[in-house]
């Protein structure tokens, strides 16, 4: 018998076994890669080798000794303009005065004649001061948790300390708070219209039920470049809404509904509020029929009914509902993309922008790790309660 | 009062859902170049547009292409794998199977950014392959839970008895196992093909010119130069939703054991 279990077991393993590999080179590779490069650390690196073994060795009291200095002079008569400008753009944003420092050292280290001995201290005084130099050990380290930082508006200060970034240089923490926001909005919308919206198709049967089910699956069948074409159709200044909105004398000009805050709740809110009917609906279809009129039986109002009763009975598909619409919201990159002004950009879109038009993947990494972490921990809720093995309710 | 009510709040609804659809469908027939109502004059301009235009047509061939690669692969890969998970043969299936749905969850951009990094140190940045496994990515839970589905409804004893009749286990599998479990297959490549179909976030990060789909084609002709070409666009992917999804519906309603 174990023999026929054995062979039981190795055949499903084998069956397995494309899929696992596939997706462990190409969805977990990618994913362990873009956190890999959100903390790697190359720009000093690369651009100083020499010095970043050299000041390996120093204990950081005091000056550096000579090898490191001469290691430094090398390394800037070596590298190219090019790569150093990285370098010196990392380290001018620990230390400011690194950049002036940089360029009139790797002058005087090119100009320097070969096998010439150069004096850092008379090229320029401030390499008499350890905080530029303690500057460079930080910095050469092959992981840094800079990238991270910048994510959350912190950094670090010359002493290591992690402090709050200067006003005004980035506006990520605005972002991810926005992000929350526009997905809360819409989350509180999806369940004022599906908690009613459910609860009345549930209380149908029949093709009004049908209809009202239909009506749900239908957009959610339907692409979502279709479902954003059209909201982007109807929102616009001559559109559907607008134009009807005049023609009935109810605004003399166009309202603005898009480019703004509103266009993008409107549109997301019709896009996700399937997530929210469907988790609803398969909860409150399961409450057996005949517990309201039990109540009523026992003398409860229909309001009564309803709060003591449906209400608490249907939590938990409301609170599915919501932790799913929630958790695609704050991922969305599409429609606020297309429909909403530069003030209603979510995460997804700045991670879009460092990826795809600056090439600062290290930033990209980062913001995608923080959105990565808190939608796995969402997921994990919601499949805890839930207990479904699709999320989209498939 | 409270029938009219509610009611009321239910046709609302079911309008606010489905009438933005329907509402931009006219307008792939405008004559006009502006996506307005209302419509002057009719004509199939828009349509011939997305045949004659170069970047239309080729981005209609180029979706063709990915999306018939990731529906193979997908297929392929999470029949397998359904097939794998049913019985207890697998340690931890529960934790398996979630493993492998999660490309669901994960927000599209974060893989994107991941996928970039990591095709391009695979030489596998703007090609064809590139993008087909980055769309496979997201299409093989579909499948996975389309051919489950279909699994769990087979009854076990069919099985066991062909393979009491003295069929080996690979003939089983040919004979009785794959035609049972075909309608959830076939279910599983619709949906696997419209996801690819769809798919606008994976394709900006990892595709190159040559590989642009209709919908990355009509992402950026909406943020940069709407025109109706959009609507038509919308009415050509509406159809074909609905050609997949009634093909899904006609293969299901088959009689289960009918031959494939």
């Amino acid at each position: 018998m174990s023999g026929v279990f054995a062979n039981a077991r190795l055949r499903a393993a084998l069956l397995i076994l494309p899929l696992a590999l596939f997706l462990g080179v190409f969805f977990i590779w990618p994913l362990w890669t873009m956190v890999a490069v959100s903390v790697h650390n190359d720009a000093i690196g690369g651009a100083l080798p020499q010095t970043s073994v050299a000041i390996g060795q120093w204990d950081g009291e005091g000056m550096p000794e000579a090898a490191v200095r001469d290691a430094l002079v090398a390394d800037l008569r070596d590298t190219p303009r090019s790569v150093l400008g990285g370098a010196v753009r990392v380290l001018n944003s620990q230390v400011s005065g690194f950049r002036t420092l940089m360029s009139r050292t790797a002058e005087a280290a090119q100009d320097a004649a070969p096998g010439d001995r150069l004096d850092l201290l008379s090229v320029d005084e401030r390499w008499g001061e350890p905080r530029f130099w303690r500057a460079i050990q930080l910095s050469v380290a092959p992981y840094t948790d800079r990238n991270l930082l910048a994510a959350l508006d912190l950094e670090r200060n010359a002493d290591g300390d992690v402090v709050a970034a200067p006003e005004a240089t980035s506006a990520n923490r605005l972002i991810i708070w926005r992000t929350f926001a526009i997905a809360g909005t819409i989350t509180a919308l999806c369940a004022l219209i599906g908690l009613p919206y459910a609860m009345l198709a549930a209380a149908l049967s029949g093709w009004k039920r049908n209809l009202m089910l239909l009506a749900v699956l239908l957009p959610l069948w339907t692409s979502l470049l279709v479902r954003t074409a059209a909201w982007f159709i109807l929102l616009q200044n001559e559109g559907l809404i607008n134009g009807a909105l005049m023609w009935l004398g109810l605004t003399d000009g166009p309202l603005p509904l898009i480019f703004n805050r509103l266009g993008v709740v409107i549109a997301m809110t019709h896009v996700l509020l399937p997530f929210m009917v469907l988790p609803i609906y398969s909860v409150v279809a399961a409450i057996p029929k005949n517990l309201m009129p039990a109540a009523a039986s026992m003398g409860a109002t229909p309001f009564a009914a309803f709060r003591r009763i449906l209400l608490p009975l249907s939590l938990p598909g409301l609170l599915a509902g919501s932790l799913l619409v929630f958790m695609v919201a704050i991922g969305y990159y599409i429609t606020p993309a297309l429909i909403g002004g530069p003030n209603d950009q979510m995460i997804s879109s700045i991670i879009a922008f460092y990826a795809l038009q600056t090439a600062n993947w290290g930033m990209a990494g980062a913001l995608g790790l923080i959105l990565l972490a808190i939608t796995t921990v969402l997921y994990l809720v919601y499949s805890r309660l839930s207990r479904a093995s699709a999320p989209t309710g498939l | 009062m409270l029938r009219i009510l509610q009611a009321g709040f239910a046709t609302l609804m079911m309008a606010f859902l489905i009438l933005p659809i329907v509402a931009i469908l006219p307008l792939a027939f405008t004559d006009s170049v502006f996506l307005n109502y209302p419509i002057e004059s009719y004509s199939l301009r828009w349509i011939q547009e997305l045949g004659q235009s170069a970047q239309w047509s080729a981005s209609i061939v180029n979706s063709l292409i990915i999306g018939s690669g990731a529906t193979v692969l997908s297929v392929v890969l999470g029949t397998l794998a359904a097939l794998a998970l049913r019985g207890s043969a697998i340690p931890f299936p529960d934790v398996v199977r979630t493993i492998f749905l999660l490309p669901m969850v994960v927000p599209a951009v974060v893989l994107g950014v991941g996928l970039q990094i990591s095709l391009a140190r695979m030489g596998l940045s703007s090609t064809y392959l590139g993008v087909i496994v980055a769309h496979t990515v997201l299409c093989v839970p579909f499948v996975i839970v389309s051919v489950s589905t279909a699994l769990q409804g087979i009854d076990r004893t069919t099985e066991r008895a062909a393979a009491s009749l003295g069929a080996p286990p690979a003939t089983v599998f040919r004979r009785v196992t794959l035609p049972l479990a075909m309608p959830g297959v076939v279910t599983g490549a619709v949906f696997a093909f419209a996801t690819s179909l769809d798919e606008v976030v994976l394709t900006l990060f990892v595709a190159g010119p040559n590989q642009r789909t209709l919908a990355r084609q009509m992402f950026s002709s909406i943020r940069e130069n709407i025109s109706p070409a959009v609507a038509a666009a919308a009415l050509l992917l509406i159809l074909g939703t609905l050609l997949l999804a009634g093909l899904a519906a006609f293969l299901r309603r088959r009689p289960a054991g009918a031959p494939a």
